[in-house]
């Protein structure tokens, strides 16, 4: 409680702020080396007219499981910091493309296994249309897709043909 | 028909077309020829149930009366739901399944392509959406039909045989009614009869790649639309339905 009454003190933009990073801070509950503002799924936090703090997250994928979890753990991560009026909204437009995924959320994919999703290559391949993906453990292009619908609905499987290891490639959307 | 109740129908039409397709697909979980494809047809079913949940919902709000996605997906009777034929068909052998799933995204990528420019900003949104995944569903299955038609003696003539079945439940995807004209009319809806040239065009060519051929047809199957359905649905019903039937207002 005595947060609460500290957070009020502060103008709008200090609260506004400190709730951006207590729901910027949620993992991503299938990939939780990435948090939910490295994907671009935490659209905006705002204070309403009333003082809630309203929280705007969009799905990857229209069926995408995750979506009830990641909106339930962003408002508790708000609740947890001490906000007392949460609300958590789900806005489909503008559509999410892989491109909101940030530079530093696509170097934590790759480091964790996860070829993140690609617009150029230095392959050769790339320039007949083909996507080329990087291998995230040996970084060799020489690499094959197994299926283009992996383990979750944003994922395809890929093999690498030179380290032999297979993984995941977060595919372009 | 006011134009809330034309909303409310061309958003359960759409919304049962991708439910009823979505647990067909899903009936393959355990069963697809490898764990690859196994992936990808579930993958392909959970996007189609994530479409549909967010027409179910929206068409509740249009209609007003308290009824959520669950309420409208699992309380109405075979005659309330009004998919396309085509979606209900069975998944026969891994050929009809393949046919059916490629003939149906042949026709929703022009058709969520046009539904973004619809004058309704939540459609609008959905198609956006909905646009990005369907273009995985075509390739998918555009390859399959290029692998079953141009592979073995035996793959290839299970595919002639599929697309004999199914190319009659193709028309009612492209038809026109005094629903869809008033939804055309309100600015909301896609002249579907305007996608048929364009979806033949696409059908045409992956199967000449795949030595196959789209079969005339002199009668196309319909009624759907008017809640006339084949033998099938019914008993994909009373499967999706049992928990609610047996249970009703049943939460987990």
């Amino acid at each position: 409680m005595a947060e609460v009454v500290e957070l009020g003190k502060r103008s709008d933009t200090k609260v506004r702020e400190a709730a951006w990073a207590a729901a910027a801070a949620v993992p991503d509950p299938e990939i939780p080396v990435v948090t939910v503002a490295d994907l671009g799924i935490l659209r905006s936090v705002d204070i309403d007219a009333d003082g809630a703090v309203v929280a705007r997250v969009t799905p990857t994928y229209s069926g995408c499981p995750a979506t009830r979890m990641i909106e339930q753990m962003v408002l508790e991560a708000l609740q947890n910091a001490g906000f007392g009026d949460v609300r958590v909204e789900s806005v489909l437009s503008p559509a999410w493309t892989t491109d909101w995924i940030s530079n530093e959320g696509r170097e934590k994919l790759r480091q964790f296994g996860i070829a993140p999703p690609q617009k150029t290559s230095n392959s050769k391949r790339a320039l007949f249309g083909e996507t080329v993906v990087n291998c995230p453990r040996c970084g060799s292009a020489e690499t094959e897709r197994v299926s283009e619908f992996g383990s979750t609905p944003c994922k395809a499987l890929y093999r690498c043909k030179a380290c032999k290891e297979p993984f995941d490639y977060f595919k372009c959307l | 028909m006011a134009k809330g109740n034309i909303l409310f129908t061309y958003l359960l039409r759409l919304a049962d077309d991708h439910l009823i397709l979505s647990q067909r697909l899903g009936e393959w979980a355990g069963h697809a020829p490898t764990l690859e494809e196994d992936l990808a047809l579930t993958n392909i079913a959970l996007d189609l149930i994530g479409q549909a949940r967010s027409l179910y919902s929206y068409a509740g709000a249009v209609e007003g009366q308290g009824r959520d996605e669950d309420q409208l997906a699992f309380t109405r009777p075979e005659r309330d739901y009004v998919n396309a034929l085509i979606v209900e068909q069975p998944n026969g052998d891994f050929a009809h399944t393949i046919v059916r799933q490629f003939f149906i995204a042949a026709f929703m990528v022009p058709f969520w392509r046009e539904m973004e420019k619809s004058g309704d900003d939540q459609l609008a949104a959905i198609a956006a959406k909905a646009s990005k995944e369907v273009a995985y569903h075509l390739r998918h299955a555009s390859e399959w039909v290029v692998r079953l038609g141009d592979g073995t003696d035996e793959s290839h003539a299970r595919m002639v045989e599929a697309l004999e079945d199914l190319v009659m439940y193709t028309g009612e995807l492209f038809e026109k009614d005094p629903v869809t004209d008033a939804a055309i009319e309100a600015g909301f809806a896609v002249d579907v009869s305007a996608l048929e040239d364009e979806w033949r065009q696409t059908v045409e060519q992956v199967l000449g790649e795949a030595m196959l051929a789209l079969p005339e047809v002199g009668y196309m199957q319909t009624g759907g639309r008017d809640g006339i359905h084949s033998e099938h649905l019914g008993h994909i019903l009373s499967e999706l339905q049992y928990m609610q039937r047996t249970y009703p207002g049943l939460t987990w």
